[in-house]
């Protein structure tokens, strides 16, 4: 740091006054900077979403909430989550136990590619399973044989769903496994307690608030996914359209009301979504981080 | 001798439980979900001739998109870069009403699925929408238009652009920035050379993670843009098109295009995390 003015005298009491009262003023310009800021790109936009559903009046909302093809959305939308977010579970606990205090040559890399989907854009994933699963992919003519459909059917979209929601789990226990060390496991062990024991009685109790974290941020965006499904559903209304698709396609044909009721929906997951997320992170002391 | 030998069957059977049972999960799924989707699509690209893959790459419709993509998502990098080094300050260090509540909502585009945000952000910025109707006296257009592009890329790229400074900022002593300001230095000088500098490789990785994360985005933009070719069609949403041409070889060129640029930047990222690491540890 050769800067010259860092070499002169000390600030008298007068200036530092009046840069105190300056400093001030600069917060509120930020402050309000950021309100507006915020306000343009989140608030409004987030706000906007409840007036738009009730604007209609309340008999149009219900009218959409219990139309066929909305339920049957809510429905694929429900179940493809309800499969994906405890198979992701499994798979985030071994990984992240597999990786947890442990040292080997490639353990970054391996976190590295256990985060590779959160850089691959969701539409090359729905991509790549259509080449893997489409009637002209890899499997096509053996899927065809044996009758069994993945793409433009409920297991294409699980699998979607499973491929950009992935590393939620693993990323969120890895670190707390960490913290907690190995201690106690060791504990359990040399007093008799099998793995299984161990796991659900030392492990799983001193990560349950990083594994709740990683499950809900899991499942907002199993139950939000548009890219990877949207290539790989093939959207036929009633059958394997989720909320997403049903939320595009109301807009495309100019039928706002559904598609608003539709987004109040998961406007109304991503509010419990969030305020879940602030009591973990005050209560438990989650940090958190980008995704 | 109070403990059992490693070797004894109770010892073994633990070593395969605890290591080698969540070892084996681990690789079968990734091995399932994620190497032999991404082994499907370069296996593809690696059975076009590579003239037809250049050709098909630098197709003058391909290219506009990737101008499109990149540059956008660029841009909305670099504005929220600037915003979320604002919002990460504020929030850090000042108190304010409301505080809690914006600390919060800033995640919203993490929990917000991403075609409620293309559909309520395409209402407002429509040229009758409550921020769109303010823009249009002037000219701008912002919902169906490339504007709108960036508008919902920086919605989605936000957090990543406060939630990579934040913490750095936490940290940060303020105590180097009272002894710079007490020895004199005005506040830019304390800003450029005390504050800027330790937070430069979070700075840059959030803008690196939120460029990422736009490059791919497909669900907001969809909805906010009007997806006509050379004006505000971005890749992801040409990929769907040509699948939906039933144009496999051009959809698998145009994807292997966006995979690759993905793994890049995220070696960048890598890259400036560690130099991070190694001058500021």
């Amino acid at each position: 740091m050769a800067d010259s003015s860092l070499n002169q005298p000390v600030a008298t009491a007068g200036a530092k006054s009046q840069r105190a009262s300056r400093f001030q003023w600069g917060k509120w310009l930020l402050v309000t900077f950021v309100f507006g800021y915020l306000a343009l790109i989140l608030l409004v936009p987030a706000l906007n979403v409840f007036i738009q559903a009730f604007k209609a009046g309340l008999p149009s909302l219900l009218d959409t909430l219990t139309s066929k093809f909305f339920l049957n959305a809510v429905k694929l939308t429900v179940i493809a989550t309800a499969i994906t977010v405890p198979l992701n579970t499994v798979f985030g606990l071994c990984a992240a136990l597999s990786l947890a205090n442990k040292n080997f040559p490639g353990r970054s890399l391996l976190i590295s590619i256990i985060d590779l989907p959160f850089s691959i854009s969701p539409v090359v994933a729905g991509l790549m399973l259509v080449l893997l699963f489409g009637n002209r992919g890899w499997f096509g003519p053996l899927l065809d044989a044996s009758g069994i459909k993945i793409i433009f059917a409920l297991p294409g979209i699980v699998m979607a769903t499973i491929f950009v929601t992935m590393p939620f789990i693993a990323r969120e226990v890895l670190p707390a496994l960490e913290d907690a060390g190995t201690e106690q496991e060791e504990a359990a062990a040399t007093l008799g307690a099998t793995p299984w024991q161990t796991f659900w009685r030392v492990t799983l109790p001193s990560i349950k608030w990083s594994l709740l974290y990683g499950l809900i941020l899991c499942n907002a965006r199993a139950m939000g996914e548009f890219g990877a499904v949207a290539v790989v559903s093939g959207n036929i209304v009633g059958k394997t359209q989720t909320l997403p698709l049903f939320i595009e396609e109301a807009h495309i044909q100019y039928n706002t009301q559904a598609a608003y009721t539709a987004a109040l929906l998961l406007s109304c997951l991503a509010v419990v979504t969030l305020v879940l997320k602030y009591f973990l992170e005050r209560t438990a002391g989650i940090q958190h981080r980008g995704h | 001798m109070t403990s059992s030998p490693p070797s004894s069957p109770q010892g073994f059977w633990h070593h395969v439980l605890q290591a080698s049972w969540p070892w084996r999960v681990t690789w079968l799924y990734l091995t399932l979900f994620l190497f032999l989707p991404i082994a499907a699509l370069l296996l593809k690209a690696l059975t076009l001739n590579p003239a037809e893959i250049w050709r098909i790459a630098t197709d003058p419709v391909a290219i506009s998109t990737y101008n499109v993509t990149f540059f956008t998502a660029l841009v909305a990098g670099i504005i929220n870069g600037f915003a979320g080094l604002i919002i990460a300050w504020v929030l850090v260090r000042y108190e304010f009403p409301g505080k809690r509540f914006l600390d919060a909502i800033i995640d919203l585009p993490f929990a917000l699925p991403t075609a409620v945000a293309g559909l309520t952000l395409s209402t407002i910025y429509s040229t009758n929408g409550w921020i769109g109707g303010f823009l249009e006296p002037f000219g701008i257009k912002v919902s169906f238009t490339r504007l709108g592009v960036l508008v919902a890329m920086i919605f989605i790229s936000l957090p990543f652009a406060v939630r990579t400074v934040q913490p750095v900022l936490q940290d940060l002593e303020a105590e180097a920035e009272e002894a710079a300001w007490s020895m004199g230095a005005s506040q830019w000088q304390t800003f450029w050379r005390v504050i800027l500098p330790p937070l430069m490789p979070a700075i840059l990785t959030g803008v690196a993670m939120g460029f990422s994360r736009a490059v791919g985005e497909y669900g907001s933009v969809v909805i906010i843009a009007g997806n006509i070719p050379f004006q505000d069609l971005i890749a992801p949403v040409l990929i769907i098109q040509r699948l939906e041409q039933f144009d496999y070889a051009g959809a698998t060129v145009v994807g292997t295009v966006l995979l690759l640029i993905s793994l890049a930047v995220l070696l960048a990222i890598n890259l400036i995390q560690a130099r991070g690491r190694r001058f500021y540890g």
